[in-house]
């Protein structure tokens, strides 16, 4: 039963991944991107990560994406886009055809199942994913956190003074 | 002790109630869905001194029918200009995240049958605050969608004006829930009512009375209702983003403006007012849960008919420098407080 559901959202991802290449018009595309990241967020649910699965809809799918698609509205690319990237397909696919194999190889030759942590499923089915998550966050990882909140806080400091130019 | 009834233990009735539970939620959106827009025109009729509709059925009952069947045979017109894919993907990607938001809205109590216990509740996801602002994040997809494939200036400024609008008071949303879930300290849902479910003092409305008004005004942003319906401000932009749209396209997202009033309307009452658990006994849990969804609506059919529409600009500096920032106290002062109490 989840095998089949597994496959069955492997091939929406794939076909909508395969779509972001393929579709005409770059909002078509950005809208197959949106519909790859909301397989992956199944993924992370039927991987029992729902808390990474809300994550992935709202950062990438909410809010990254919206405004990529802002930025192909507004700058409203037609079909010369399309024109101008055409050459070189074959390269590309003979590329990317290699790298597929590459990572098929390395998944067969290692272990699948993974190395056995300190959270366990028993833990995570205790606990809760996300209070796992949260502790992990602001205990274990406090300094990288911290750090990151610092560079955001950076970026967006940066955004405002560019912002600020024009008015 | 009784079961919770899962996939594992008895896999048939588990689907079943499943489809059941599923057929009736959506049955009783659909169904105020329909009569919302009736009572909507008729509440606004009378607090103008008219009637509203009147002549279909008795007081206009039939009136969400007929405009129904009306829609349902009109004319389906798609501009030649206009994007096809995404101007049919539009108006369901509006619709959908605003249904099946109601997914994790509990009730009721636990119901036992067959020896089994069933929540009603379609689903308990343990991340359900977060479920809820990943749908509504994707709410805008449908807006921004249409408002720029049907390539018309009008529909444009109304899908830009729209997501800007319901970008910023995500963020602002967002903020308002955290303080609940500070208090709760758990994401679901049904945690979330069950700990609310002493008396009616214990509603977290009492104890984040500036979150549950920042959250109505926020949500009534989210949703582009009056005061804050700039997106189909239609002194100046005709009908905003739908503007384009006609026959069951254009029901579709009438039906969608109404469905994310009550997907607004039903976590304001889960979050901070009790959901099913009281102030009637927990058996009439159905009934506290439709009457508070009810009240809450009405109150954004009265605001509509009493305030005007803000201005764009207004609108913008609202969001960024008043509800953000007093989110951002509220968040804030209720983390002090549940320190201190530790």
């Amino acid at each position: 039963m989840e095998t089949i559901f597994f496959y069955l959202v492997a091939l929406v991802a794939v076909v909508s991944g395969f779509l972001v290449v393929r579709c005409q018009s770059p909002v078509n595309s950005a809208l197959a991107l949106v519909n790859t990241f909301f397989c992956l967020a199944v993924f992370y649910v039927m991987l029992y990560a729902p808390f990474m699965a809300a994550i992935q809809v709202i950062v990438y799918a909410g809010a990254i994406m919206v405004l990529i698609l802002f930025v192909i509205m507004l700058l409203n690319l037609g079909t010369e886009a399309r024109k101008r990237y055409t050459h070189g397909v074959v390269w590309a696919a003979i590329a990317s055809l290699l790298v597929l194999v590459n990572v098929v190889f390395f998944i067969k030759r290692g272990r699948v199942t993974g190395a056995e942590g300190d959270i366990t499923d028993y833990l995570i089915k205790t606990e809760g994913h996300t209070e796992l998550i949260g502790k992990a966050l602001y205990t274990e990882f406090l300094l990288p956190f911290e750090i990151a909140s610092i560079l955001l806080l950076v970026a967006i400091v940066g955004a405002v003074i560019l912002a600020k130019k024009d008015v | 002790m009784t079961e919770m009834l899962s996939m594992s233990n008895n896999a048939p009735l588990f689907v079943g109630m499943m489809l059941l539970k599923l057929a009736v939620v959506f049955g009783v959106t659909m169904g105020i869905v329909a009569y919302a827009t009736w009572v909507e025109r008729k509440v606004i009729g009378h607090m103008q001194t008219r009637l509203g509709p009147m002549r279909t059925g008795w007081h206009g009952l039939l009136q969400p029918i007929a405009d129904g069947l009306k829609l349902f045979f009109k004319e389906d017109i798609i501009p030649t200009q206009a994007s096809k894919v995404p101007f049919l993907l539009a108006p369901m990607m509006i619709l959908i995240p605003a249904l099946i938001t109601i997914a994790v809205v509990p009730f009721g109590p636990d119901v036992t049958v067959k020896g089994f216990l069933v929540p009603l509740q379609i689903t308990d996801l343990n991340i359900g605050v977060l479920y809820i602002l990943a749908m509504a994040g994707l709410g805008v997809y449908g807006i921004v969608l249409a408002g720029w494939s049907s390539n018309s200036k009008y529909a444009l400024l109304g899908g830009v004006r729209a997501s800007a609008q319901m970008i910023s008071y995500e963020l602002a949303a967002g903020i308002t829930i955290i303080a609940v879930f500070m208090l709760s300290e758990t994401l679901s849902l049904r945690e979330i009512v069950a700990l609310q479910s002493g008396s009616v003092i214990d509603w977290y409305v009492f104890k984040q009375p500036l979150a549950f008004g920042l959250f109505l005004i926020t949500g009534l942003a989210e949703i582009n209702r009056t005061p804050f319906d700039m997106p189909e401000a239609e002194s100046e932009l005709v009908s905003g983003f739908c503007t384009e749209y006609s026959s069951m396209k254009y029901a579709l997202f009438f039906m969608a403006e109404y469905a994310n009033m009550i997907v607004i309307a039903a976590i304001a009452a889960t979050l901070f007012l009790g959901g099913w658990s009281g102030p009637l006994p927990e058996s009439l849990g159905v009934v506290n849960l439709l009457g508070k969804v009810f009240a809450i609506m009405f109150f954004f059919i009265w605001l509509r008919a009493t305030l005007p529409r803000v201005r764009y600009d207004q609108l913008m500096q609202l969001g960024w420098k008043v509800l953000i920032p007093l989110a951002l106290a509220n968040l804030a002062v209720t983390g002090l407080v549940v320190v201190l109490q530790q």
